[in-house]
């Protein structure tokens, strides 16, 4: 049964999902743009920049002023609460930022722009319904709405046989991937009745205080979380992953790499941390984390610790940067599932927080990848030796988003991974579950692990002597200054640690509560009593 | 915050790095190399003359409390926990006690603290020496010199932060940044088999790395709301039994009742800082309030341990547990445990001290090194061009042992006690094992590799002979003696590198059995080696000496084989070296006749590090008078935990 909706709720819904409103005129101003024949010989990259940073400014407007809250939007299918609005302006910023790359990189040929730049808010637009739906329908309509235009995305090179064939997998794989998802759906919606995610997760309390639990939930539960690990490229659906980043353009991946997986990480944090709270009573709400932790809190933890050594193992034996770096997000995406395997708010805020990291990094080490790519003609790490000599500033720049990749003190990637690491320790130290422990130290091994491969690509840049015949290169200076800057970002970024903590990842879980109350637990009955108040 | 410490201090670590920014800009394009050069001798020389202005303000802060018998006023415990208080009681910062606090990152509770001591001091003005003539070492090299230098100067920044930094994340941000710039120094401009041992040395450095880091979250995440009231319990006593044996204001008990005051009121301002709401836990990263958690746990259970033994000894002694005495004595065993089990929250309990000491202790070993964990040294000092292998071995080995002293030890004492003899006896199987695989080796390099390896053998011996508190004077001289030996090996080893890099530009191999009669070309640097070698050797008079005695010395009374085995092991040193210097210097060789000798940029090097390796053996007191008393301090509160 869907929900109604009156006319003053339509009004005060349409205020809090004005940045997507703004993109969605964006995008249909763009496609009549192109009917106009005077616009043919304009890039529409300007336009569609200013679109992005449009939308940006309405959404960080909303977050100075507050304007944010737990209620529903459009009677529960989204929400634009503090969790929202945060991943909008990371979202929303981060787009702005490819669009900046593709102008630098020039990617869409004038003829090709207004394509391309659909496809890319769409896919803007998707993901960023895929951090604000509070529906289980929502949810599956979001992540097809951010994965249909990433299919045609990485398919963009049209003349490439690769291009095409990674895009032809991505479908392939997504196509199941939803499929089973929207089984999972069906399965918990059918089950209770209603998608929407507080009333599912009243429905899951119930269902597990009576005793042993329904296989159906728990089948369901799992088919989500398949879909879900799609989305993140969770091993072991993950072989989408490495075809995609390297037939699709550097910027394409890049841009897969952070906003896809970035929207699944919003999406997890925000399905589990409903389904295991959200109670009145704390104790009730720690009581419910326990049962629904026994099931979730491995399965996560299992995938984290599979995702990120495999990741990181794979991208040892990788020859192409792309390919490389493709593991490398695999591996990433396992870090930030460490923290949601927590399942405690600090996990989720760290996993935020990691977000904002990853989005300097990794956008960066696409970007020089793509320079490389137009000035050596080569996308293998064998055509790089001696780099350094040739453009040393895009080498020393490739050289911190590596390195800061790796978590190495005092580049952002250290002070991301260090409060993932922190969650887990806390968590384990609350909890008293060894298991967290375990992953904690599967974590570290693997920022040593990984430092093989990172190291390896700076090993060919820098100490490998360049071949004879090879002159410097010149990159414009355009692209000089962008990566430049996000270098930038990346080393003085601890500087800001407090600042970006306390007050944005921080404030986009204060939603949540944390999960231990302080304290004594009251008489035993007391939690069961106030779920079935409810 | 008007500091004036707090601003040299910073200056002593930034310095550095400011001057690798300034060597980004465009006027030091191609063909200035000999300007990039320049600019960077002045930075470091700038760095060094900081450097020697704290160490003034150091000495005048010895001089103004050393005299009126006021030791424990010096220590950088005391001096920290006074700035917290006056900080605390918003009274003007007594801005010459060279520590400093300003809040960093509030989340994690994480403060950019300095200060200095006698040990941090010495290790200090080592680096900041070293790194200075190090430079001059570096005039020949050419290639990519801008990298060079930027990387060199980051990697200064590193160390200098390393010594400085009380805030154990601050520290651990420091001892990171210095692998990255070790490894493209190795890697980018060492000898041929330089990527193998850069990468050697980044993955064992960043594996021990990894450990400090679980140490460093299973500090943190302890809950320090407790402690402040078990300090005030603590000195409600202390207070109580000076009173009792009305004690007058220099009695010892009187002294140790006001101590326990000043640091109850310093954690009690610190815990106040911290605490944000009634049920929010408080956590730390300060290195010396863990010093305290750490040496509060340790009392806590010996104290069980004690009553436990005593309840034994009753039960033996009655034979029957319905006797007064054992029934006391089991109330006696109750109670402790009942304080164990209520300080829970903030105690690092037995096992936890273990695991953490480990990890800690193998993560600095790993840079001492220590046998087993010293393989990736040969090859690192072997590979690395000369100016670097003078760095590693004269200041980066330095860090692992001032990672025990400083942060291992106070904070696990309860661990470093029980394993006590274990690191000795690896201290030892160091020793033996880095002396006799330097006898083995024919490269020159090698062998002054596992030349440090058995030096810093001795450290960590000499660290590791604990003993109680009324004979806490010999432990006091192994702890001195590997503070001592740690400043006489900086001097020693890096000049033996910088020696044998003088004699590869000339000959261009390392080979010892190809060498010989170079005291016939080059009189002037045969006889500067000598001095070099022999002081490495530890012959009295010279630098080496003094160390490996008073280690020797305090080790005696810990284990009488050890001191043996320590003892004998100079003999194989000084066969090693003697040989050395036959092989090399003596006899004759027509292939080097006519070798140019030693020239002015190379003496400049040089004579520095002679004349201190000659006048730290003549005249030891110049270093300990300032030294000693840090040392010693932290040796007496540690031998202090387990009663007498």
């Amino acid at each position: 049964m869907l929900p109604t909706i009156n006319l003053a709720e339509l009004q005060s819904s349409l205020i809090a999902f004005a940045p997507e409103l703004v993109l969605c005129g964006g995008i249909i101003i763009l496609l009549l743009l192109r009917m106009l024949p005077s616009l043919e010989r304009v890039h529409l990259g300007y336009f569609s920049l200013f679109i992005v940073v449009a939308a940006l400014v309405v959404s960080w407007i909303e977050w100075v002023n507050g304007e944010y809250d737990t209620r529903p939007v459009f009677a529960g299918m989204v929400t634009a609460d503090a969790l929202t609005v945060y991943m909008r302006l990371l979202l929303l910023g981060f787009t702005a930022l490819v669009v900046v790359l593709t102008l630098l990189t020039n990617l869409p040929e004038r003829e090709d722009s207004c394509d391309f730049h659909v496809l890319l808010l769409g896919g803007t637009l998707g993901m960023l319904l895929m951090c604000s739906a509070t529906h289980l329908l929502m949810v599956y309509i979001a992540v097809e709405m951010a994965s249909l235009p990433s299919y045609a995305l990485a398919g963009f090179l049209k003349l490439r046989r690769q291009s095409s064939e990674a895009a032809l997998k991505y479908v392939v794989y997504g196509g199941a991937a939803s499929g089973v998802m929207l089984y999972g759906i069906s399965l918990l919606a059918g089950r209770f009745g209603t998608g929407y995610l507080p009333e599912v997760a009243a429905g899951f309390a119930v269902a597990m205080q009576q005793g042993p639990v329904d296989a159906a939930l728990l089948v369901g539960l799992l088919m989500i979380v398949i879909g879900l690990a799609f989305k993140l490229s969770a091993v072991p659906f993950h072989f989408w992953c490495p075809d995609v980043f390297e037939g699709a353009a550097a910027e394409v991946a890049g841009f897969l790499s952070v906003a896809s997986k970035g929207a699944a990480v919003a999406l997890t944090g925000r399905f589990t941390l409903a389904l295991v709270g959200g109670l009145p009573n704390e104790w009730a709400t720690y009581d419910m984390w326990q049962r629904v932790a026994l099931y979730l809190g491995p399965t996560l933890a299992l995938l984290a610790a599979i995702t990120t050594t495999f990741g990181n193992l794979a991208a040892y034996a990788q020859t192409n940067l792309k390919r490389l770096l493709a593991y490398s997000t695999i591996a990433h995406a396992g870090y930030m599932l460490m923290a949601l395997a927590t399942l405690t708010r600090e996990g989720l805020d760290a996993a935020l927080f990691y977000l904002i990291a990853y989005l300097f990094m990794n956008l960066g080490a696409f970007a020089v990848v793509a320079f490389l790519r137009d000035l050596a003609g080569t996308e293998d790490l064998s055509g790089y030796s001696g780099m350094i000599q040739r453009a040393p500033v895009l080498t020393v720049t490739l050289a911190v988003f590596l390195l800061s990749l790796v978590g190495l003190p005092p580049l952002m990637g250290y002070m991301v991974k260090f409060q993932i690491f922190a969650a887990l320790w806390k968590a384990y130290q609350d909890f008293n579950n060894i298991g967290l422990l375990v992953l904690l130290v599967i974590g570290l091994l693997n920022t040593v692990i990984s430092l093989f491969y990172y190291v390896r690509v700076l090993k060919v840049m820098i100490l490998d002597p360049a071949p004879g015949e090879a002159g410097p290169v010149r990159a414009p200076p355009g692209q000089i200054i962008f990566v430049t800057l996000l270098a930038a970002v990346v080393t003085v970024g601890i500087v800001a640690w407090d600042p970006l903590a306390l007050h944005g990842s921080g404030r986009a879980v204060s939603q949540f509560r944390p999960i231990k109350p302080s304290g004594q637990p009251p008489t035993a009955s007391a939690p069961a009593a106030a779920v079935t108040a409810r | 915050m008007n500091e004036i410490d707090l601003w040299i201090m910073t200056g002593v670590i930034f310095t550095p790095a400011v001057f690798a920014l300034l060597l980004l800009l465009p006027i030091f394009g191609k063909g200035r190399e000999e300007l990039m050069r320049y600019t960077a001798l002045v930075g470091t020389f700038i760095t060094l003359l900081l450097t020697i202005l704290l160490f003034i303000d150091f000495l005048g802060m010895m001089d103004q409390f050393l005299p009126t018998g006021h030791v424990e006023k010096t220590h950088l415990g005391y001096r920290m926990d006074q700035a917290a208080v006056q900080d605390a009681e918003a009274r003007k910062p007594y801005d010459r006690d060279l520590t400093a606090r300003v809040r960093w990152i509030e989340r994690f509770n994480i403060d950019y603290a300095l200060g200095v001591d006698g040990i941090s001091m010495a290790l200090l003005l080592l680096t900041a020496l070293l790194s200075f003539l190090a430079l001059i070492a570096s005039w020949n090299i050419e290639h990519n010199l801008k990298g060079y230098l930027i990387l060199y100067l980051i990697l200064e920044t590193g160390m200098l932060g390393t010594f400085l930094a009380l805030d154990f994340f601050l520290f651990y941000i420091f001892w990171e940044v210095m692998l990255l710039p070790m490894y493209f120094l190795i890697g980018i401009w060492g000898g041929p088999r330089r990527e193998y041992a850069a990468i050697k040395f980044f993955l064992y450095t960043l594996l021990g790395s990894v450990f400090i880091l679980i140490a460093i979250l299973g500090f943190y995440f302890k809950d320090l709301t407790t402690f402040e009231e078990h300090l005030k319990n603590e000195m409600t006593q202390a207070k109580a039994a000076a009173d009792a044996a009305q004690a007058g204001p220099n009695d010892p008990l009187r002294r140790q009742a006001e101590a326990a005051e000043l640091e109850w009121k310093a954690v009690h301002a610190l815990v106040a800082r911290e605490k944000t709401s009634a049920e929010a836990p408080v956590n730390t990263f300060d290195i010396f309030l863990l010093h305290k958690l750490g040496r509060e746990s340790s009392k806590l259970l010996a104290r069980v341990d004690e009553a436990e033994r005593n309840f034994a000894k009753a039960l033996e002694a009655t034979g029957t547990d319905a006797a007064d005495e054992v029934r006391q004595a089991r109330e006696a065993v109750d109670a402790a445990r009942a304080a164990v089990e209520k300080n829970k929250d903030w105690l690092f309990s037995r096992d936890f001290q273990m695991v953490m000491f480990l990890l800690l202790f193998i993560g600095f070993a790993i840079k001492v090194p220590m046998v087993p964990f010293h393989t990736w040294l040969p090859d690192a000092h072997v590979e690395a061009p000369t100016p670097i292998s003078m760095i590693l071995a004269g200041v980066l080995l330095k860090m692992g042992g001032y990672g025990i002293l400083r942060i291992a030890y106070p904070i696990c004492p309860l661990a470093a006690y029980e394993l006590a003899w274990y690191l000795g006896l690896f201290g030892v199987i160091s020793i033996v094992y880095g002396a006799f695989a330097a006898m083995a080796q024919t490269d020159f390099k090698k062998l002054v590799a596992y030349s440090s390896v058995s030096h810093m053998g001795y450290v960590i011996l000499g660290i590791a002979v604990w003993t109680t508190l009324d004979r806490s004077s010999f432990w006091s001289w192994g702890m001195n003696g590997a503070m001592y030996q740690m400043l006489a090996h900086g001097i020693s080893s890096a000049g033996m590198f910088f020696m044998v890099g003088v004699i590869y530009d000339r000959a261009h191999h390392r080979d010892l059995n190809r060498f010989g009669g170079l005291n016939n070309a080059m009189p002037v640097y045969s006889a500067l080696s000598a001095v070099i070698f022999f002081a490495a050797l530890g012959l009295p008079g010279l630098c080496g000496f003094v160390g490996e005695f008073f280690t020797i010395l305090g080790t005696w009374n810990f284990s009488m084989v050890f001191a043996v085995l320590a003892a004998l092991t100079v003999v194989i040193t000084a066969a090693y070296i003697l040989w050395t210097l036959q092989r090399v210097y003596l006899g004759s060789n027509p292939a080097y006749e006519g070798y140019p000798d030693i020239n002015a940029r190379e003496l400049l090097v040089a004579i520095p590090l002679v004349i201190l390796a000659v006048v730290m053996g003549v005249y030891p007191s110049l270093i300990l008078y300032w030294m000693e008393p840090s040392v010693t301090g932290l040796v007496r509160s540690l031998a202090s935990i387990f009663g007498s």
